[in-house]
């Protein structure tokens, strides 16, 4: 009786996803159309011939609606076709290689900034308006306002040229390899959700049913952890949807500060070289994640929460 | 000697301005099994007397006097000896049922961790014991709806649990912050029954708060009547009632309903607010809405007292009584020493 709530919410927060991933689809493969060029447009014009032959292959030379069904039609087969750039691979094979780069180093960042930040900001809250809560919050809102493309450098900088504790760069499955760009992609992050949960945890904490928690004469880590933990993260989950998006924008530009053969260094050539059908994979495979990542944010959410758990069942 | 005994109880809060002096100056003692109602108009401080108690203020707030527990100061222990006290030996009941408890955990939850942590109990026992307090303050189907959350209870039932929850310990003192206020006029009924009937079972002390003098006829031994943070009078039920000597008090009476009267017209709110809490003036409180007020009145008035301890602070004398010499009740700057 009570679980079908959740599972009818499941039900029909699934199915509304399919119509946002067609939109999505939809809006870039036009998008990337419109951007004046084309993936065969070389600084010496290709012969007439060649030209002709390339875009027959590869049908660009259907009319653009033609083209859009054809794709739709190939990417329900779950194949992206193949990379007009790097020959020989398909996309499918290219999103494959520099997918787990990225998740490690997104990943990674994401699980930091979830820890420390509402760590941070639970410390700055049960501090409130004390010389800790101040400095905390002062940095959270520096944190917030420097962006990757500052930090980055500075970091490089001073650990990398100056101490030579870190490389500058470059790619190995190593800690050494991933510290600087996780710690670049996860400041603003940790820096964000601080604030979120400070706030949160304020609220919470002045709350009544807090009161009745102290009045039943519970310790403080009982009232905290118990208590006020959990309706203090709610909106700390909520963001960790849109701070999917945010890190996966940030890693298009880490990923290439730290040249590291990530999705976000495929995207970004991809885009520059008009390499129509990988920039596509690429953007419906981010967008895939975080349409998903959005959704269990939400499951979550709904299942933390035992008003939505049950009222719409 | 007393249970609790309060003497001299002060309350301020720092605020952007000034100071709000909440409480200014209140002695009362209550004895076990005894029940004294605390009665006044909204922000006239009670729930900030007993929060003071209980060590919860806000943070701005500031506590000074004492209150004697069992002999022991609870406004200088740390929230860790507190802890000691509150929930096991004192327990609350407070003014909003509907946010009082937490949305979050399940009735069980908040019910059997006040047990396992201070009596030790195991899970099992803990839930027994909570399910057995459920039906004594009958909640129909105690077992299944021990495993619900809050906001599937009513009002009235959330308010049930919450006695429930502050009686699992057999506290030696009850605290109940106008208990029956947020609720429907029937369920304030059974709610305040419920209470006086477990009142009777048990030795347990209360202090009940209300803004409403008839609900604490039934239930209550002595009542303490608060203006402005000050006690103006205070005295047995019968004292209350029947010879009350405070132009408060009586203004409260003639604002209760009455079986014998004719509701419509005889109602009578007192006209007028309380003072401005940040700046008390100095004399009584209640000059500016008494109709007996006089010149002298703008010096602090003394506290009359009779022999069966029946206290009243007014300048109007007190039949059978003599002028007490009192420390407390001196508001905000006033000197105790420039009383008649
Ligand atoms: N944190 C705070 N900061 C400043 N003033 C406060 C604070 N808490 C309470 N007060 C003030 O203290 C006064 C007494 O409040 P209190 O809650 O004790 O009133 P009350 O008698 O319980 O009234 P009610 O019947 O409405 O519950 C009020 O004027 C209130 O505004
Ligand atoms: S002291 Fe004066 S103003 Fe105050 S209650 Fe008595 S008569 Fe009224
Ligand atoms: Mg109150």
């Amino acid at each position: 009786m009570k679980q079908t709530g959740l599972g009818h919410h499941f039900a029909s927060r699934l199915l509304s996803l399919v119509p946002t991933l067609l939109m999505l689809i939809t809006i870039a493969f036009f998008l990337i159309r419109v951007a004046p060029g084309g993936p065969f447009d070389t600084e010496k014009p290709l012969p007439q011939e060649i030209r002709a032959n390339l875009d027959a292959k590869y049908h660009l030379d259907e009319p653009l609606l033609q083209q859009y069904f054809r794709y739709m039609g190939q990417i329900v087969t779950l194949d992206f076709g193949p990379s007009y750039q790097y020959k020989d691979w398909t996309v499918n094979e290219l999103i494959a290689s520099g997918f787990p780069a990225s998740l490690a180093i997104g990943g990674t960042a994401m699980l930091l900034a979830f820890v420390m930040g509402t760590l941070i900001g639970v410390i700055a809250a049960i501090r409130q308006n004390t010389a800790v809560d101040y400095s905390i919050m002062g940095m959270a809102m520096m944190g917030i306002s420097i962006p990757n493309f500052v930090v980055a450098p500075l970091l490089i900088l001073v650990l990398a040229v100056y101490a030579g504790w870190l490389p500058a760069g470059g790619w190995e499955w190593s800690f050494r390899h991933m510290l600087l760009p996780v710690i670049t992609l996860a400041l603003p992050v940790i820096a964000y959700i601080a604030r979120l949960t400070r706030g949160s945890m304020i609220e919470v904490l002045h709350s009544n049913y807090i009161r009745t928690a102290r009045a039943k004469g519970l310790p403080e880590r009982i009232v905290l952890g118990r208590h006020a933990m959990k309706p203090a993260l709610l909106p700390v989950i909520s963001y960790m949807g849109p701070a999917t998006a945010g890190l996966i924008t940030g890693s298009v530009v880490i990923e290439r500060i730290y040249s590291i053969p990530g999705l976000g260094s495929y995207f970004v050539q991809g885009a520059l070289n008009r390499d129509y059908t990988l920039v596509m994979g690429v953007v419906i495979f981010y967008g895939v994640i975080i349409i998903l990542m959005n959704f269990i944010v939400d499951m979550l959410y709904a299942w933390l929460n035992p008003k939505i758990r049950f009222d719409e069942g | 000697m007393s249970l609790l005994e309060v003497k001299n109880l002060q309350v301020s809060f720092a605020t952007p301005e000034g100071e709000v002096h909440a409480v200014n100056g209140i002695d009362f003692a209550v004895s076990t099994g005894e029940t004294l109602a605390i009665v006044g108009e909204s922000g006239s401080g009670k729930s900030q007397l007993v929060m003071a108690i209980m060590g919860l203020l806000a943070q701005n707030g500031r506590a000074s006097g004492q209150a004697l527990f069992k002999g022991e100061d609870l406004l200088q222990k740390t929230p860790r000896e507190l802890n000691k006290v509150r929930g096991s030996q004192i327990a609350m009941i407070f003014q909003d049922p509907m946010t009082s408890l937490n949305p979050y955990l399940t009735v069980e939850q908040q019910m059997t961790e006040v047990v396992m942590y201070h009596q030790k109990l195991g899970r099992h026992e803990a839930f027994e014991h909570a399910v057995e307090m459920l039906r004594a303050v009958r909640i129909p189907d105690a077992e299944e709806r021990i495993h619900e959350y809050p906001h599937e209870y009513s009002g009235g039932m959330r308010q049930r649990v919450m006695i429930a929850m502050s009686l699992l310990c057999e506290p030696d003192l009850l605290i109940a912050d106008e208990p029956t206020t947020a609720l429907d006029v029937t369920v304030q009924a059974q709610i305040t029954y419920l209470i006086g009937e477990l009142r009777k079972k048990t030795r347990m002390a209360m202090i009940l708060i209300t803004h409403d003098l008839a609900v604490v006829a039934g239930i209550s031994d002595r009542i303490l009547v608060m203006y402005a943070g000050q006690m103006v009078e205070s005295g047995t039920v019968e004292d209350i009632f029947y010879r009350a000597h405070h132009p408060y008090t009586r203004g409260l009476l003639a604002s209760v309903p009455r079986l014998d009267r004719d509701a419509s017209d005889d109602l009578q709110a007192i006209p007028g607010n309380p003072p401005n809490l940040l700046a008390l003036p100095g004399g009584c409180c209640f000059r500016d809405r008494c109709t007996q007020a006089q010149e002298i009145c703008s010096q602090p008035p003394p506290m009359w007292r009779d022999e069966r301890g029946h206290r009243s602070r007014c300048v109007l004398e007190m039949p059978d009584g003599r002028v007490e010499n009192d420390s407390a009740g001196e508001a905000g700057s006033a000197a105790e020493e420039s009383a008649p």
